[in-house]
């Protein structure tokens, strides 16, 4: 009886002491704000104070005690940034790797997921388990042999040993397949019936309601292949081939202590996925779980 | 096989559609087997060339880039190669060197050090921030965005970043360490302290993913259990302990298998903070592999490391799915 009293008045005016309601009285905010705020400001301040750094003279940043706000903002950091490198032909060479990569996941990886999801053919199984299991293969079983095969197949030092890597892969494959599992199958066998063959079904029918998933694997493919260093910096000795990763790297051995620039180096290389991934943040840590449990 | 998919299709499809098939087929169509109009190993060829139209090209790519590689690394590393001489075949003594490397050694240890640093901080963590960014109180988008941002920045910008925060002349690591009294520490350039460093690096650029993956979860958990415990008389606590917890299992799971083969193959962050350095203290295996065979051209023994650490993610993998299934959590 009385726990039923205690359910029905739930939140509202309680006369039972709630937990939440004394604490409440302590506090003029909820305690989490305790926890939450120091920890915001630890995984966003280095941020901050990379873009800051960025627009600081080589005075203020070697200042003691050091500090977080400069004292006049310069642009001295892009300037040698520009002077020095050829941060804009990599910058330029990023864009197109990443753009690749998208449209080749996108293509390929929609096709074959849509394949073996819904197509029946002689080899269907064995493939689909044959893809499954690339996926235990670890990225240091591949490093040697894939760059033998770039150097044979004339792909060291060109943009393709940046984007090859990328044009598809079994995580996307799969996770399309998902996705047209779970789409009713009704829609594709009328267009069937219709006279619609394979190609014209999923062209016409299938991929328009597929722009979730192919959102999803776009922001993926995005965020792997803009951010890739492994494949870049083992192929590509060229400087004028180098994508930002590489090329951010190869600073600090030369320029450790020019700070201004090394963080306006990282600003362009971190900041255009930062303000997309701001801008359309609900929807992108969507995709995220649900590629994360789908996995 | 396919004429069962055909007569589903029909039952499926009900009267109005049977009329549009008609004309195709013949007068078999009444029996469920409305396709033979084609003999059957024909219509069975146009299935397989439709078929590996759609899967073959993204099928035959991953396949060249992953198995392909991995079977041509096994039988590299039975030989001893710099990539340009005619390789010299050297049955298993790669793998036979392997036992009395003192540096793989050194690295299979750091490599286990970050491991268990990571994993379990990671797996806390993750779930404490979960748990906070799942309560309903002002501010909590942006607490979201923050929490999150780290995880859409490279490797490389993170690596770079953390070596100026970590500075110990210019960082503010030291300063904040001064502010509160603290003496300055070395950090990347202690070989003591720089799996530490290195570790809360990762986890500044990867909590994110796992916090992100835990709220999901968390959603989930049927409002009802709760209410139920709830009614029962359970306190917030003992609902946590009794019902959240349980409900996370798989997802847990799941999360110590994906961060286990991460940290194993921690590669991008040393590459960009430490080089393996100071004194090889914070050199990993996949590190070791990268040096021996990009910095001193030895493709045949880097090889055989290269499997010596892929047979011990696997077993690694495996204990602990088998593991998971004893404890009766499904998640794979």
């Amino acid at each position: 009886m009385t726990v039923l009293v205690g359910r029905s008045a739930d939140r509202v005016s309680s006369p039972l002491p709630d937990r939440p309601a004394a604490r409440r009285r302590l506090l003029p905010f909820s305690p989490w704000h305790l926890l939450l705020m120091p920890l915001a400001l630890l995984f966003v301040l280095p941020l901050v104070q990379m873009v800051l750094t960025s627009f600081m003279t080589a005075a203020d940043i070697n200042r003691f005690p050091p500090r977080l706000i400069p004292t006049k903002l310069s642009i001295a950091g892009y300037q040698s940034l520009l002077e020095q490198s050829q941060i804009l032909r990599w910058l330029g060479n990023t864009v197109i790797v990443s753009a690749i990569s998208i449209v080749g996941h996108l293509v390929l990886c929609s096709l074959a997921g849509y394949g073996f999801a819904r197509l029946r053919f002689p080899g269907r199984t064995v493939g689909f388990f044959t893809l499954l299991a690339t996926v235990m293969v670890p990225i240091q079983l591949l490093m040697i042999p894939t760059f033998v095969m770039f150097s044979r197949l004339g792909l060291v030092n060109t943009l393709a040993a940046a984007f090859v890597p990328w044009l598809t892969s079994a995580f996307g494959i799969f996770l399309m397949r998902q996705f047209f599992l779970s789409l009713p199958k009704e829609l594709e066998e009328a267009a069937t019936l219709d006279g619609c063959g394979a190609f014209g079904t999923f062209v016409r029918i299938v991929l328009p309601l597929a722009k979730p998933a192919l959102a999803t694997l776009a922001v993926f493919t995005l965020l792997g292949s803009w951010n890739d260093l492994v494949w870049p910096l083992i192929a590509i000795s060229d400087e004028r081939f180098y994508t930002l990763q590489v090329g951010l790297t190869t600073f600090q051995g030369t320029r450790r202590t020019q700070f201004e620039l090394l963080m306006a180096g990282n600003v362009l290389a971190t900041m255009p996925l930062i303000i997309g991934f701001v801008l359309a943040q609900r929807w992108f840590v969507a995709s995220m779980t649900f590629t994360g449990l789908k996995r | 096989m396919v004429t069962n998919e055909i007569g589903r299709a029909t039952t499926h499809a009900g009267p109005p559609t049977r009329r549009h098939r008609a004309p195709v087929a013949p007068s078999g169509a009444e029996r469920g087997r409305p396709a033979q109009r084609w003999p059957r190993r024909r219509r069975l060829a146009a299935n397989a060339v439709t078929g590996w139209a759609f899967a073959g090209p993204g099928t035959l790519l991953v396949v060249g880039l992953s198995i392909f590689p991995a079977v041509w690394a096994f039988l590299i590393s039975r030989t001893r190669w710099n990539g340009i001489a005619p390789p010299r075949d050297l049955g298993w003594s790669n793998y036979q060197r392997m036992a009395d490397d003192p540096e793989l050694w050194a690295s299979v240890r750091h490599t286990f050090v970050l491991t268990a640093l990571f994993v379990p901080s990671s797996i806390l963590l993750g779930l404490v921030i979960a748990i906070a960014l799942s309560q309903k109180i002002r501010l909590i988008t942006f607490y979201r965005t923050c929490i999150f941002v780290p995880f859409v920045a490279s490797a490389a910008a993170t690596g770079i970043l953390a070596s100026y925060v970590f500075n110990p002349q210019f960082g503010s690591a030291n300063e904040l360490l001064r502010l509160v009294g603290l003496p300055p520490q070395l950090f990347l350039e202690d070989p003591k302290q720089v799996l530490v460093v290195i570790c809360v690096i990762a986890l500044w650029g990867e909590v994110g993913f796992t916090a992100v993956i835990y709220l999901a979860a968390l959603q989930d958990i049927p409002k009802d259990l709760i209410e139920a415990a709830t009614v029962d008389g359970a306190n917030r606590l003992q609902v946590f302990r009794h019902v959240t917890l349980p409900e996370l299992r798989p997802v847990t799971v799941f999360t110590a298998v994906w961060q286990t083969i991460t940290a194993l193959q921690l590669f991008d962050l040393v590459f960009t903070t430490t080089r393996g350095g100071p004194l090889n203290a914070s050199q990993t295996v996949v590190y070791y592999v990268y040096e021996l065979a990009f910095q001193t051209q030895r493709y045949g023994y880097g090889s055989a490391v290269a499997y010596g650490l892929f047979a011990l993610t696997m077993v690694l993998t495996i204990a602990m799915i088998l593991y998971s299934r004893r404890a009766r959590v499904e998640a794979f």
